[in-house]
């Protein structure tokens, strides 16, 4: 191809994402070193409000900020260095429980708390996704032709769904006296608080993640599946290898390139896990680093934002993308380039 | 309520200009951006019949009016705002005094509703709202319960009705991490005496009424169903109308729907009392609220002239009229009936409950308390490690905010 041609070709995306992905980033990473702050007086305030009758006053000091002459807040912004990483990461709290030993201590902490989950979370979630893909791909695969159109459309359906909704609909079927939770209780003779505790949250949320990922892998694998090699297959068939073998030592790793591919994409998804928290509720016991950014970011009722945490936070989320798919991105490196010669 | 929430987002009413029941027609086009409960929506309905207007009732206002107003021009002319949602309007200065208007449109308007700050008048409230006792009156009949008037009451009457067997978890409350909880220690903090802040805008909360109101919430917990980190107005509300629980303190803009024959199993039996007292003395454990309407700087004076000519067509007695069970309104007209008994006891209780502080120190309060406190009650911290923590992430926001050196 032509340098011209291509360059016309890949140029818009290049500008796109230049725009949109490369220089939200630079903003974000200066952001998160740098501090911008009303500038503030303290004035003496007289606040009038009602009662039921009457109204009370109040006289009290507030803090306000300064505005010009034009109506608008006066800021200032500083350079903070890691000032906010730090505020993010609480490092001298966690040496202080390191020194005491106490995992309890560091898991009090938002940010090591979020990542303890969102690791967890991830790489608990990931080779369920896969196994049960697989599982339902080689169903499918074998299934007769008939009833195959109506199953592959039912184990699609949870894909179809918008996470936040499917994750709702679980609270939905556990909290309180939800329809699956009266079933359980009616089942066993005993109370059960789905939502009470931190560990029967977080199976839920596994449930609910392997129960909406998992048909994109099936609808990964049962493509690959197409392309296995008959004669490979029929060969190790004559050779009396059993079902389990044929699975192990053809199928498997035909596929190989395929899990690489759904791991990369389930570790960039999953560790920006957002929907569950909200739709579960769980802020009392688990939150990921995708939520603790958006708590940040959320205005309290007084306007305040906390955008310097807010992009050491989310620059802090993007690190640990990147060392979670250094692995998996440099098989695929290898993979390239042994093809390419 | 998520869905609510959602469902509400959507919910821009746009309404025609069939000038039904107002007085004048509304020639200046008019958009108005509010929270989306029923006194709201009650309210700009009324305002609809003038014609020209456009209300957005969405339970998310907070997060987009400051942006919104400080647009020039500003996307809105009428904002309906409590007194914690004001506060970043009026720092930001989007919002006009309104002294000259209120001269000559504001005739029917009692003294009562009229937000003063520094003597002028930035806003003009319509209802009150206030957290306070609700309780089945049928079930504390039954067992020979006085109307609980203090927490310690209460407590023991949820035992009584625990022993007896009649409910499992006979108390509700409203500790949804977040703002709910922070909100509930709020109420029983000052219930204690507490103060908020030192003079140096430090935090007071580590002190002997904060682990006071700790404990007497973690006592709570004891009457209160498994999930209670959960649960939010609209969930306690559903379990008092589906007869789970026997009281709770809470919002008195849900009054209504606890008589709401079409969706309460229990109407009829739901009383409302004076918020309970935390300690022997004290003020009732909650503080007062009020929503009402500001509007916007960036606008021409005609335009708000507009605005706030029709947001007083709205505000009048035949409104209140129609939904006088909605909200506990200031305005004219408004019969308090069986509803309001909760919250005129609790206002007029002596002392009085104080009103939620407008002041950017208490934004930053309530977000660090509403992250902070579930892990007391998830047993990971004990009282007073929990208002270290509390102490600290206000500290460390206040000073990112610049109110803090």
């Amino acid at each position: 191809m032509k340098f011209k041609t291509f360059a016309a070709f890949v140029g818009p995306s290049v500008f796109m994402m230049l725009l949109f992905i490369a220089a939200p980033l630079v903003s974000v990473l200066i952001q998160s070193f740098q501090v911008t702050q009303p500038i503030l007086e303290q004035v003496e305030v007289e606040t009038c409000t009602p009662g039921f009758l009457t109204q009370t006053c109040v006289t009290e000091v507030k803090t306000v900020p300064v505005l010009d002459e034009n109506g608008a807040t006066v800021t200032e912004t500083r350079w903070v260095g890691l000032q906010s990483y730090q505020n993010v990461l609480q490092m001298n709290k966690v040496w202080e429980a390191v020194g005491n030993g106490s995992w309890n201590d560091i898991m009090q902490i938002d940010f090591w708390k979020a990542l303890r989950f969102t690791l967890t979370f991830t790489l608990l979630t990931l080779p369920l996704v896969i196994g049960v893909g697989l599982a339902i791909a080689l169903a499918v695969n074998n299934a007769t032709r008939a009833i195959r159109g109506p199953v592959i459309f039912i184990s699609l359906l949870p894909f179809i769904i918008t996470p936040v909704i499917g994750a709702l609909s679980i609270y939905w079927l556990f909290v309180g006296d939800g329809i699956l939770t009266a079933m359980l209780e009616r089942w066993t003779g005993t109370n059960i608080s789905m939502f009470a505790q931190g560990w029967t949250i977080e199976i839920l949320m596994y449930f609910f993640q392997v129960w909406h990922v998992a048909p994109f892998a099936f609808v990964i694998f049962y493509a690959g599946l197409q392309t296995v090699n008959m004669d490979t297959l029929e060969s190790a068939v004559i050779d009396g290898a059993s079902r389990w073998e044929r699975l192990r030592h053809v199928i498997v790793p035909h596929l190989m390139p395929l899990i690489i591919f759904i791991a990369l994409i389930h570790l960039m998804d999953t560790y920006r896990a957002f929907e569950v928290i909200v739709g579960f509720r769980s802020q009392a016991h688990v939150i990921s680093l995708q939520w603790l950014t958006y708590d940040f970011m959320t205005p309290d009722d007084a306007g305040n934002r906390a955008i310097s945490r807010a992009s050491a936070s989310a620059m802090l989320t993007m690190i640990g993308i990147v060392f979670l798919l250094i692995l998996p991105l440099r098989r695929t490196w290898r993979d390239h380039k042994g093809s390419a010669h | 309520m998520f869905l609510r929430k959602i469902a509400l987002a959507g919910a821009v009413s746009l309404m025609g200009s069939g000038a039904l029941a107002c007085s004048y027609e509304n020639e200046v086009p008019i958009k108005s951006l509010s929270a989306g409960f029923e006194a709201w929506k009650a309210l700009t309905d009324a305002m609809a019949e003038c014609g020209n207007f456009q209300a957005e009732l969405d339970q998310e206002f907070r997060t987009k009016q400051p942006a919104a107003f400080e647009a020039n021009p500003a996307l809105y002319q009428i904002g309906g705002v409590a007194n914690g949602t004001i506060t970043p309007l009026l720092n930001a200065g989007t919002i006009r005094p309104l002294d000259d208007l209120v001269e000559k449109y504001g005739q029917n308007l009692k003294p009562n509703q009229l937000i003063r700050i520094n003597g002028q008048i930035m806003a003009v409230a319509m209802m009150v709202n206030t957290q306070h006792l609700m309780y089945r009156s049928d079930v504390l009949a039954d067992l020979g319960i006085e109307t609980p008037t203090t927490w310690d009451e209460v407590l023991a009457a949820s035992a009584k009705i625990k022993e007896a067997g009649v409910m499992e978890y006979p108390l509700g409350a409203t500790l949804k991490s977040g703002w709910n909880i922070a909100q509930d220690f709020n109420n029983m903090y000052t219930g204690f005496g507490g103060t908020f802040f030192n003079e140096d805008n430090t935090t007071a909360v580590n002190s002997d009424a904060g682990i006071k109101a700790l404990e007497m919430m973690k006592a709570m917990t004891e009457y209160t169903d498994p999930e209670v980190l959960v649960s939010d107005s609209t969930y306690v509300q559903q379990q008092f109308q589906q007869g789970k629980i026997a009281m709770a303190n809470l919002w008195s803009s849900r009054a209504g729907a606890m008589n709401d024959e079409t969706e309460s199993q229990v109407a009829g039996k739901v009383v409302m009392a004076a918020a309970p007292k935390a300690m022997e003395g004290g003020a009732p454990a909650t503080t007062m609220w009020w929503d009402g309407i500001v509007i916007a700087k960036n606008i021409s004076d005609a335009e708000a002239e507009a605005a706030f000519r029709l947001a007083m067509e709205g505000m009048n007695a035949e409104m209140v009229q129609g939904a006088n069970d909605a909200a506990i309104w200031l305005v004219e007209g408004y019969e308090p009936n069986d509803l309001a008994q909760g919250v005129i006891e609790t206002a007029t209780a002596i002392p009085p409950p104080p009103a939620y502080p407008s002041t950017t120190q208490m934004g930053l309060l309530h977000s660090a308390l509403g992250n902070e406190l579930p892990a007391f009650f998830t047993g990971e911290r004990d009282a007073k490690a929990t208002l270290v923590a509390i102490t600290e992430a206000y500290t460390t926001s206040a000073k990112e905010a610049g109110v803090l050196k």
